[in-house]
């Protein structure tokens, strides 16, 4: 055992340790503090006899001559078994529940490794939300990562809940012209909580057990008034989950990330003790690639039955997105979906801003067989006239209604419909695909026929409601 | 070969003592895993090296130990239809010798040591060579003639050669130097990634990369052997408008880096291309391809060299007298490796924490593309070209951030992408206002020969409407549409249907994703004949309301969605527009020709 009392410096969450032999990058470390306190650490950097380590747990109650550490020869691990399912985890890995120890089929290490790009099956199985501005617009497929851009205040949990409880597989139809059925498949949930509040914890818990989901979940929480240099741990925790129930147990693994933005805060704040020339906004130059290593850990692997669909939420500071977080973030994710504070004041749930909104894999997810001959067709259509009703409904401000011509006057009828009728739905109101086509048809049908150009003309023929001809 | 032992290890960098006889730019092996490293400083007896894979494990005193060589790259036969990491590890070969999952110390060579070649020389014993001449050939796939070259600096005497079945290393035959040395000649070549390869001489290029996205071919265009980039945020169309220009170019040889980008953009070309039909040679796309695959999640040190290693290769074709394009999305994940690495050397940052060498290192990058005339004593006869084109990831789309302002130094053309256009959903985002080429001039004469007489002025009065529309909105804005004159009112009709039956083109539709030249200039002079026939029959009575909605206006929409094969439907609906388009007419008498027509 190599044990070592030579720490000379602790800075922030760092330890700086003196005289050590064989260390290597990334290896584990057991603090020990004279107070009793323990803390997990690991090593961010090694020079020579020094090593730098990082405490997971925090520095609180630690001192230089009386601090214990224990180097163990292997990097931070999770032990992962089936078992896991139903049960509820502290930032890393720990039974928080009550429960018993998991007895591991495996040992992973939390870090995982990239996908080899040729082994990925690109993903382009629909999953029916049932929330029509993600289904009709912004489609998730199973093996994205499709992160919401939220706010304080917003309701990202409760979107995030009622994808998880209505979200299904349509079996592929044989006709162009309908949608498949439901599919009933293997699926789980993993929650990671990285700084929320308890009661937004309590929300999904609650969530979970009065839909009896729980079962089928796997609750990784680091809490507000946890330490923070965990939350670098936990989402990782919740993804070595994940993989492990989605490659070795072929399950459909939908997790939940929640709140990137505090784990980014952690990031930082270990970046600022290391003293890192920093990028934009003191955060590091590497979040970018750091948080790479945590959303690529989404997708399907030829030939393995489960996949992994991640669905991060991040609370945008000031609502801005330019903000590096939800910056880096959208560069690396396969679209985002963004909530936005009018809709919200104005009472649209889910206030999903469509126009900058995005789904960059639902090319490959929706069409014939998959949903709909129409689907993409429309979906184009709506963006373009919800578009062109913002214009409009802008340059009637500042000229009045009147100065608007008939057709823009259209516009904005629509995108006040398309805002009430399309975007806004119930909390616990599940829509399937085919409801949500229908009810856009509905609402194309308010503009002229001819301004229909986005859509094929057969499908203008047998789709629009035939009472709207005029 | 010396042995060096660690020191130090700081993520992708290690430090290790001992090597003194190493060199900068050497590959070394670091740890009892053999993991691939760079040397990038040398301080005294301590070198600092880039790791390629996870260092994790590592610690001071594990071995590291030098090979004398430069970082490089092997080429010959069986690069196309490659996918490979930044330092060139086959991708395919490592998931069959290790999985799904990326497994450290597992290598092997970017070329296969096993497969057999159909080699047939085209000198023969006695002949004189000279480094970069050709030396015979291999049908590398029904597209591509591989084309066997002696390695620049060699030359010499043929002392034999032979046709035949070889591998990469085989002897196809020697070489007597003038020194009187003995070489074996093989078909496969070794160049270091850092260094470009050596040509006559750089010549100018007027010929047009043509992509098929008519934003790009008419408005701005780029050359072969020119050098373009694409900035934009995230969502605005970067990596849509690079596949399109891998798929639908006339270039004869694709580089594609996907450089700390996403794993799944990678699985779409690879599992795409090989369905898609290249229009030009009636094969799948991805024989025509090599794919560099460092995504963002795979080693930073890689993706750092993951540029060198494909502009290396894309030179390697270009001596053979090809025409290349290559692609690298995203220059900034680039830059950003290179910052990572410059921080944990602990030098001193340039603006944004990026080292201060970030601007001569993209000057360098981007000025190995151009037109050349090929080394060799043909030299002057086989000419090739490397296109260059970059995506650029400004954080928060800020297009003053230094990654961007240095690329604008070198580049020619500037690719504009907007979040606005984006989301209106007019794609390809690019913002036809502030873009530029500096190639429109030259690439002229060419037009005037292969496309047409007027393709150049009709190009330039669209982009004049184009401007002057962004003036009258502006009015249109405060006071009204009907603040415009009549003949104004036309052109702002005019300049959304440039916009949206020219310049938007949907990536994902079949009849809309490719536009030949010919298209293009048909599409333009049909959108300006409507124009003037409009303010004419306008001038002579006709009724502005009854002009817009004519019926051959649906004709002309879906003009862009016409085959190369109904170039004629051009022609009747310029006579429709001409029947339809009439003045001197009262409403009625305007209806009546249009009931005559044929709609
Ligand atoms: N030419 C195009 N046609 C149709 N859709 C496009 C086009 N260009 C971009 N898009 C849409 O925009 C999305 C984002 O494009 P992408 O090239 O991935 O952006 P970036 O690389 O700039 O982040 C795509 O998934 C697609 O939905
Ligand atoms: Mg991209």
């Amino acid at each position: 055992m190599r044990e070592y009392m030579t720490t000379r410096d602790i800075v922030g969450p760092l330890l700086l340790i003196e005289s050590v032999s064989d260390v290597t990058y990334g290896e584990l470390v057991e603090l020990e503090y004279p107070d009793g306190t323990r803390s997990l650490g690991n090593v961010l950097e090694v020079n020579g006899d020094v090593a730098l380590v990082q405490a997971f747990e925090g520095t609180r109650g630690s001192n230089p001559s009386q601090t214990k550490a224990r180097f163990l020869g292997r990097s931070l691990e999770l032990g992962v078994s089936r078992d896991m399912l139903g049960r509820v985890f502290d930032g890393l890995g720990r039974p928080n529940d009550g429960g018993p120890e998991i007895i591991p089929d495996k040992r992973l290490s939390i870090y995982g490794s990239p996908i080899n790009p040729t082994a990925r099956d690109f993903p382009d199985d629909f999953i029916q939300t049932g929330v029509s501005a993600i289904d009709g617009l912004n489609p998730l497929v199973r093996g994205q990562k499709l992160p919401i851009f939220s706010g304080s205040g917003l309701p990202h949990n409760e979107l995030a809940a009622q994808i998880a409880r209505q979200a299904a597989v349509l079996a592929r139809s044989a006709q162009d012209d309908v949608v498949g059925e439901k599919l009933e498949g293997e699926f789980a949930v993993v929650f990671a909580a990285m700084g929320i509040t308890f009661e937004d914890a309590d929300f999904f818990t609650t969530e979970f057990r009065t839909t009896s989901a729980i079962e089928r979940a796997v609750l990784f929480l680091n809490l507000a008034d946890d330490p923070a240099v965990e939350r670098i741990a936990t989402p990782r925790m919740a993804l070595t989950a994940a993989e492990y129930l989605a490659y070795e147990c072929d399950m459909h693994v939908l997790v939940i990330l929640t709140d990137m933005t505090y784990y980014c805060e952690a990031l930082r704040e270990v970046s600022a003790a290391r003293k890192e020339v920093p990028g934009r906004r003191g955060y590091p130059g590497y979040l970018y690639t750091d948080l790479a290593t945590i959303y690529e850990r989404a997708g399907r692997i030829k030939g393995r039955a489960g996949s992994i669909t991640q669905v991060p939420i991040l609370s945008m500071p000031d609502d801005d997105k330019t903000h590096p977080i939800p910056d880096l973030t959208g560069y690396i994710t396969e679209g985002q979906i963004i909530l936005d504070r009018n809709l919200h004041r104005r009472g649209i749930y889910p206030p999903v801003a469509v126009l900058p909104s995005l789904s960059r894999l639902k090319q490959k997810g929706i069409g014939p067989g998959k949903t709909r001959e129409d689907h993409a067709d429309l979906s184009n259509q709506l963006f373009g006239a919800y578009a062109r009703g913002l214009q409009a409904k802008e340059l009637a401000v500042i000229l009045g209604e009147a100065a608007l011509s008939d057709t823009d006057k259209a516009f904005v009828a629509f995108a006040d419909a398309f805002e009430d009728r399309f975007i806004r739905q119930g909390k616990h109101e599940e829509r399937t695909v085919e409801e949500t086509l229908t009810l856009g048809w509905e609402l194309v049908s308010l503009l002229p026929r001819s301004e229909l150009k986005r859509i094929k003309d057969e499908y203008v023929a047998k789709y629009l409601p035939s009472d709207s001809e005029s | 070969m010396e042995q060096g032992k660690i020191v130090k290890v700081a993520g992708p960098l290690v430090v290790a003592e001992g090597l003194v006889e190493s060199k900068m730019y050497d590959l070394v092996r670091v740890g009892a895993e053999g993991l691939m490293g760079e040397i990038i400083e040398m301080r005294g007896d301590r070198a600092s090296i880039q790791v390629y894979e996870e260092t994790e494990g590592l610690g001071p005193g594990n071995p590291v130990d030098a090979t004398g060589a430069p970082l490089s790259v092997e080429l010959g036969p069986g690069l196309l239809e490659s996918v490979y990491d930044g330092v060139q590890r086959p991708l395919d070969v490592l998931e069959r010798m290790a999985g799904a999952f990326l497994a450290r110390g597992v290598t092997a060579p970017g070329l296969d040591r096993e497969k057999q070649w159909e080699f047939v020389p085209t000198v023969s014993a006695g002949d004189t060579v000279t480094g970069g001449d050709i030396i015979g050939t291999v049908q590398e796939n029904v597209v591509i003639e591989h084309r066997i070259m002696v390695p620049p600096g060699v030359s010499g005497t043929i002392a034999d050669i032979a046709g035949g079945t070889y591998t990469v290393t085989d002897a196809i035959g020697h070489l007597k130097t003038a020194a009187g040395e003995t070489v074996p000649l093989m078909m496969m070549q070794v160049w270091p990634i850092r260094m470009p390869r050596p040509y006559t001489r750089r010549i100018s290029a007027s010929e047009p990369l043509t992509t098929g996205t008519r934003v790009i071919d008419t408005f701005f265009p780029i050359v072969m052997g020119g050098v373009a980039c694409i900035p934009g945020p995230f969502g605005a169309g970067k990596t849509v408008t690079q596949h399109q220009i891998a798929k639908w170019s006339n270039a004869e040889v694709v580089i594609f880096i996907g450089c700390g980008e996403r794993g799944n953009e990678m699985t779409d070309v690879l599992m795409e291309f090989p369905e898609l039909v290249d229009p030009y040679s009636g094969e799948p796309l991805m024989k025509r391809t090599v794919l560099v695959a460092n995504t963002s999640n795979m080693p930073v040190a890689a993706r750092e060299a993951s540029v060198y290693t494909g502009i290396t290769m894309a030179e390697y074709f270009r001596d053979m007298g090809y025409n290349v394009v290559l692609q690298a999305d995203s220059t900034s994940r680039w830059a950003e490796a290179m910052r990572e690495i410059s921080g944990r050397l602990e030098e001193m940052p340039g603006d944004e924490g990026f080292p201060a060498y970030l601007g001569t290192k993209l000057a360098a990058f981007y000025e190995r593309a151009g037109k050349v005339e090929c080394l060799g004593a043909d030299s002057g006869v086989r000419n090739g070209s490397v296109s260059v084109v970059g995506s650029v990831s400004p954080p928060g789309g800020d297009l003053s951030e230094p990654v961007v302002q240095n690329t604008l130094r070198v580049v020619k053309v500037f690719w504009a992408l907007q979040d606005q256009l984006a989301f209106q959903r007019h794609f390809p985002a690019i913002d036809w206002l502030t873009s530029y080429s500096l190639y429109l001039d030259k690439v002229e004469t060419y037009w005037r020969n292969e496309v047409s007489e007027e393709f150049r002025s009709r190009r330039d009065e669209c982009m004049a409407i184009l401007q002057r529309e962004n003036e009258l909105a502006e009015i249109v804005r405060l006071v009204g549409l009907e603040a415009l004159s009549a003949e104004e009112q036309i052109l702002m009709e005019t300049a959304k249907t440039i916009r949206e039956d020219f310049l938007q083109q949907n990536a994902f539709r079949d009849d809309d994703q490719f536009s030949s030249l010919k298209q293009q200039d048909l599409l333009l002079k049909t959108i300006l004949l409507f124009h003037e026939r409009a303010i004419e029959a306008h001038g002579s009575g006709a009724a502005l309301k009854d002009i817009f909605v004519a019926p051959v206006r649906e004709r002309i929409t879906r003009a862009k969605y016409l085959g190369l094969n109904d170039i004629d439907q051009y022609e009747s609906i310029a006579s429709d527009i001409e029947t339809q388009l009439v003045g001197g007419g009262a409403d009625d008498e305007a209806r009546a020709v249009y009931a005559g027509g044929e709609r």
